[in-house]
């Protein structure tokens, strides 16, 4: 059998294991929009500091869900894995003829059609509630490949979690983590209004936060390169780090002759 | 009642001892209050400039009162997990047969949410103070604070707990945040009602989170407003939680534990 | 191929210098069943995991199905099926969804996927239940689903780690006749590891017996357990003493040995129980109870170790 056969029966299975665990799959799709709500709602006051960016905090926020939503998708994904090696399903998949890069390319492909679901929604939801984007169709388009791109990344650090430790608990020690990064980051404020120094200096060396710029950059500016070169190459950066590792961790993991 | 207080105290320590002993219970515990008064009270901080917001003793000391209420919710909370997985072991069998009046056993959950939150509490207070928060009331309020505060507690640790002995599974972790974190939320977290996004404003009045946040406010910036109004709140809440919770007992036994 | 398995000197040793398997050598014949028998932590496990190339041995060879374990791990993966200690099911996925993506991943043609998917259900017996989640499924039903996923894509060879572990009666004796068909009518050979000496008795051809990594006995159970000796019958007197009679009787058969209740020897071939009976019937000598005690694998395992097999147990090395 080919690998992209492989590949596609595997990924086949994870997005189906996704779709029956509701929970996986209602809250990353709820949460972070009753969070931006939340947010939008209590801080939208914001919008009258003097050099904010935009007069819409619902515009300015919109690059949030699809983050928190890459997270979910990442640490559900993770788990699962993890799961399987805890169960020795994995035993199972390596007695048979699959590559092992199948097993990685299926598991991230059914967290890369989950998360293209989610920012689907993401940005329905925003274009429903008014939402404009300044760089148009277009810009809506690449906020969308971006957040993919993101959720890939994330993802394979997710994989990676579950491969080193084999442990469902372990991956979901992870989300605080996942979690400090999001906070400490421009999420609320753009960081040129960040007055605590020490915040502003971690949000400015806090990947995320270029993450976050570059899709808040094509709602609420327009074209920014800088803000896209530096999102798109952080993504990428993030993704072949963690595809790295997360290989290496999976040759460490099947150790079958 | 001394059966009931004998089986509490008993019911209580064990709490509080696996709380203190396990690294991976009492952390999160510890450091996510910490984490969400940095990232609010650091990453928020110009909010003070926004027009109309005025608070005297500063922002820091604003994002502190609504922590502190967290806090106390979600040691309630994390609390009921520890209850659930008391039913998933089957210890809570153990339980139901050595107490010769069961009542004792959420009294004993109560104390164990509250020596917890004890702690919490006490640590963020002194890294507020040592970061300079501003403290505007005096003994008498800032003891009104933490009364409040304990109310809250108990209200999350009913809540929680009448969930945890209904569905007695881990399936009731999202049912037990999800309110708690709502409630929370559809509040002035993040600056006063009147600068609040209209919908949100309209949520806040009902919600009874909000006059139990602003009067605490009130009472750390030595202003004391609505206070018997708050208390008389969350007693009344209090009340209802606690039939919640003894019928969630009832349940739990006629379900044989 | 004259051997299905050929294992010579294998070794697996981890972190700190723990030998899990600490050399072992064996054949098993085509169309065998071979018995791997073993207390807790004594290497079956790992042993079974290195030669179904889960695990790299740390030294020593071992062929299955003709293939080196090591240099042709492919080609030996084509050729077995495993059934490990853990059922290693997904509870989200049905029995039916987990032959198909077995049966996809071993390269079955697709036409042919859902035909060989019925036979397998239906040869285990859960075709009601194949469209049910795993979560739903018994201990049993999970040990049944296990077999079928092994024997997916037909293998020649099939490893089974402790398949009746945790089973009740009925489960395990369902187990048992498929094991024997798959000899009988397949020409299957089968490599088992067990705790259980009934198991290794009833079903074994010939039966190898593990502790702390390395094999101390093997052979067939009964030639295993005439080489520790003759039966022993012993017989309780009918009025609870004995006035010599009894005795004088049953040392015509054997040798005494200790009893605390009665009389015992063990039989030296002079006559076997139908002769005892006879003869105490003959000398008119009453006995409330007659017991013979055949010798089981826990002798034989005794005697090779010192210690009893039933109740012998320690951790298993724990794999990297």
């Amino acid at each position: 059998m080919s690998l992209a056969a492989q590949v596609f029966y595997l990924g086949r299975r994870s997005v189906i294991r996704i779709l029956r665990q509701p929970a996986n799959w209602i809250f990353p799709l709820v949460f972070p929009l009753a969070l931006m709500a939340v947010n939008t709602g209590g801080l939208h006051a914001a919008t009258n500091l003097p050099g904010f960016p935009s007069d819409s905090f619902v515009a300015f926020f919109l690059a949030f869900p699809f983050i928190q939503g890459a997270l979910f998708a990442t640490v559900n994904a993770g788990v699962d894995l993890a799961r399987d090696i805890q169960t020795g399903f994995l035993n199972r998949l390596a007695l048979t003829p699959m590559r092992s890069g199948a097993l990685l390319a299926g598991h991230l492909g059914g967290v890369l059609a989950v998360g293209a679901l989610q920012a689907l929604w993401y940005l329905t939801v925003g274009l429903v509630i008014g939402v404009r984007f300044e760089s148009g169709a277009a810009g809506a388009l690449v906020v969308f490949l971006l957040a993919v791109l993101i959720v890939f990344a994330f993802g394979s650090f997710g994989a990676l979690a579950a491969l080193r430790t084999g442990s469902t608990e372990a991956v979901h020690s992870l989300f605080p983590l996942f979690f400090v990064f999001l906070f400490i980051s421009s999420m609320n404020l753009p960081r040129n209004l960040i007055e605590t120094e020490w915040f502003r200096v971690a949000a400015s060396l806090n990947p995320v936060s270029y993450l976050i710029e570059a899709i808040r950059s094509l709602v609420i500016e327009g074209w920014n390169a800088e803000a896209l070169a530096l999102g798109f190459g952080i993504a990428i950066a993030l993704a072949i780090v963690g595809l790295t590792l997360s290989s290496l961790a999976l040759r460490g993991r099947m150790a079958r002759t | 009642m001394r059966s009931i207080l004998s089986v509490a105290g008993a019911v209580a320590w064990r709490m509080l001892h696996n709380n203190f002993s396990t690294p991976s219970l009492l952390i999160p515990g510890l450091v996510f209050p910490l984490f969400f008064f940095t990232a609010f009270a650091g990453g928020l901080s110009r909010v003070n400039d926004v027009p109309g917001f005025q608070f005297p003793v500063g922002y820091t000391a604003f994002q502190f009162v609504f922590v502190l209420l967290q806090s106390a919710a979600f040691a309630g909370v994390f609390t009921g997990f520890g209850i659930v997985r008391d039913f998933e072991s089957g210890f809570i069998r153990r339980l139901m047969l050595a107490a010769p009046d069961r009542r004792g056993i959420v009294l004993g959950y109560l104390f164990g949410a509250l020596g917890r939150w004890i702690v919490t509490a006490t640590v963020l207070t002194i890294v507020a103070v040592a970061v300079g928060m501003q403290i505007g009331g005096n003994g008498v309020d800032l003891f009104a604070l933490y009364a409040l505060a304990v109310l809250v507690n108990f209200c999350g640790l009913l809540w929680a707990s009448g969930v945890a002995m209904r569905l007695r599974t881990l399936q009731a972790g999202p049912i037990m945040q999800l309110p708690v974190f709502l409630c929370l939320f559809f509040a002035p977290v993040f600056v006063p009602v009147a600068l609040l996004a209209h919908w949100l404003r309209v949520i806040a009045h009902l919600n009874p989170v909000t006059l139990l946040l602003e009067t605490g406010r009130s009472l750390i910036a030595g202003d004391a407003t609505h206070v018997a109004a708050a208390f008389a709140t969350a007693v009344a809440l209090v009340g209802v939680f606690s039939v919640w919770a003894l019928r969630g007992l009832r349940k739990a036994e006629a379900a044989g534990g | 191929m004259d051997r299905a398995i050929e294992v010579r000197g294998l070794v697996r040793e981890f972190k700190g210098g723990i030998k899990a398997v600490a050399g072992i050598d064996l054949d098993v014949a085509p169309g065998e069943i071979y018995g791997f028998l073993g207390p807790n932590g004594a290497g079956k496990s790992t042993t079974v995991h290195m030669l179904t190339t889960l695990l790299p041995p740390t030294a020593g060879t071992a062929r299955v199905g003709g293939f080196d374990i090591v240099k042709q791990g492919p080609e030996v993966r084509k050729t077995i099926g495993a059934a490990l200690q853990e059922a290693a099911l997904d509870p989200l996925l049905t029995g039916r969804e987990h032959l198909r993506l077995q049966l996809a991943l071993h390269g079955i043609p697709r036409s042919e996927r859902p035909a060989r998917t019925d036979e397998l259900l239906e040869r285990v017996g859960l075709r009601l239940a194949a469209d049910r989640k795993i979560g739903g499924y018994s201990g049993g039903m999970k040990r049944r689903l296990d077999l079928a996923l092994a024997l997916a894509h037909r293998p020649r060879i099939l490893f089974l780690d402790e398949p009746t572990t945790g089973l009740d009666v009925q489960s395990r004796s369902a187990l048992w006749d498929e094991v024997v068909r798959l000899k009988r009518e397949d020409g299957v050979t089968v490599f088992l590891t067990t705790q259980y000496l009934e198991e290794a008795d009833v079903l074994a051809d010939r039966v190898g017996i593990i502790d702390h990594g390395r094999l101390v006995a093997e052979g067939t159970p009964a030639a295993l357990k005439s080489e520790i000796g003759r039966p022993t019958i012993e017989a309780l007197p009918a009025d609870g003493t004995d006035d010599g009679t009894l005795e004088q009787v049953l040392r015509r058969f054997g040798a005494l040995q200790p009893s605390t209740a009665g009389v015992a020897v063990r039989l030296d071939g002079q006559g076997d129980l139908a002769d005892v009976v006879r003869a105490l019937d003959a000398a008119d000598v009453r006995v409330a109870d007659l017991h013979l005690h055949a010798p089981t694998l826990d002798d034989v395992f005794l005697a090779k170790t010192g210690r009893s097999l039933e109740g012998s147990e320690e951790a298993e090395a724990e794999p990297e």
